[in-house]
């Protein structure tokens, strides 16, 4: 049976990622995309984007930074070395380009306790520079107890 | 292909075998650089058969599965994954995905992550729009 933990407000500035091309070019062929969108400026161009199409999952970059402070919020004293990454959720908008400021907030939303394990659910929200939502991210996280 | 999608079709399968050094370059790309997924060493200590693959990484390829069946990356409108298992650089990964729900433009997809018979992300939740 869960407990449910109240999930402490924690006070996190929004980050804001600006979108370069060959950091999109650098995720693309990391996770193995062939799509000219993501690699090719003029393909790009061609399709009527302004700039490299980032991929879907991109997100995990513009939002890695207002997800990393929120784990490491000192309110929470996670411990890392037992940390596992256990279930994430993504929403998109507009697709995200080179050039694009993406702002993205992060809530702590659920704390629970289920044998022994601590589980975390963070939120977060990323929006860009014309205040579009391009992706709403749901990111559960577990802490194992030590033995 | 979408607009002949039904429900039970399967989506094109990808099957990719990420190279040795497929995790430390997705580590650069994405900036996770927790050592289970670049020191053998560091992974063996704690309990793993070696470094493994980040489950984001695992989810990109789901992902990818997706946005090349339907012809680009925006018709991937929503995907909830839960990792149930590690992957290992070095093994095939297989990704199968199967239409639940077509309501218009709106489809449903459910859709799995394996390596050798092991789920590493099983009934991923995808919603697509042709």
């Amino acid at each position: 049976m869960a407990l449910e933990a109240q999930a402490p407000a924690l006070e996190l500035a929004p980050h804001i990622y600006a979108v370069g091309r060959e950091k999109i070019r650098e995720y693309a062929r990391a996770v193995g995309e062939t799509n000219p969108l993501h690699l090719d400026l003029d393909a790009a161009r061609a399709a009527g984007h302004p700039d490299l199409v980032a991929p879907p999952m991109f997100a995990v970059v513009y939002c890695g930074a207002a997800i990393e402070a929120a784990l490491f919020h000192p309110e929470l004293s996670i411990d890392f070395e037992m940390l596992l990454h256990s279930g994430q959720e993504f929403e998109w908008g507009p697709l995200v380009v080179a050039g694009d400021e993406i702002a993205t907030s992060v809530t702590l939303a659920e704390v629970s306790e289920r044998i022994g394990m601590t589980f975390y659910v963070f939120e977060s929200s990323s929006r860009n520079q014309r205040g579009e939502l391009v992706c709403s991210g749901r990111w559960t996280e577990v802490v194992r107890p030590r033995q | 292909m979408s607009g002949r999608l039904q429900p039970g079709d399967e989506l094109p399968a990808l099957a990719v075998t990420p190279d040795r050094y497929a995790s430390a370059r997705y580590a650069g790309a994405c900036g996770d650089f927790n050592p289970i997924h670049i020191d053998d060493e560091f992974a063996r200590a704690v309990g793993l058969p070696g470094r493994i693959l980040h489950g984001l990484y695992t989810m990109a390829l789901l992902a990818r599965a997706q946005t090349e069946a339907l012809g680009g990356p925006g018709h991937l409108k929503r995907l909830a994954v839960q990792f149930r298992g590690v992957a290992l650089p070095e093994h095939e990964i297989v990704i199968e995905s199967v239409v639940k729900e077509v309501d218009g433009l709106r489809i449903v997809v459910s859709a799995n992550a394996r390596q050798q018979d092991k789920a590493v992300i099983r009934g991923a939740s995808v919603e697509l729009e042709a």
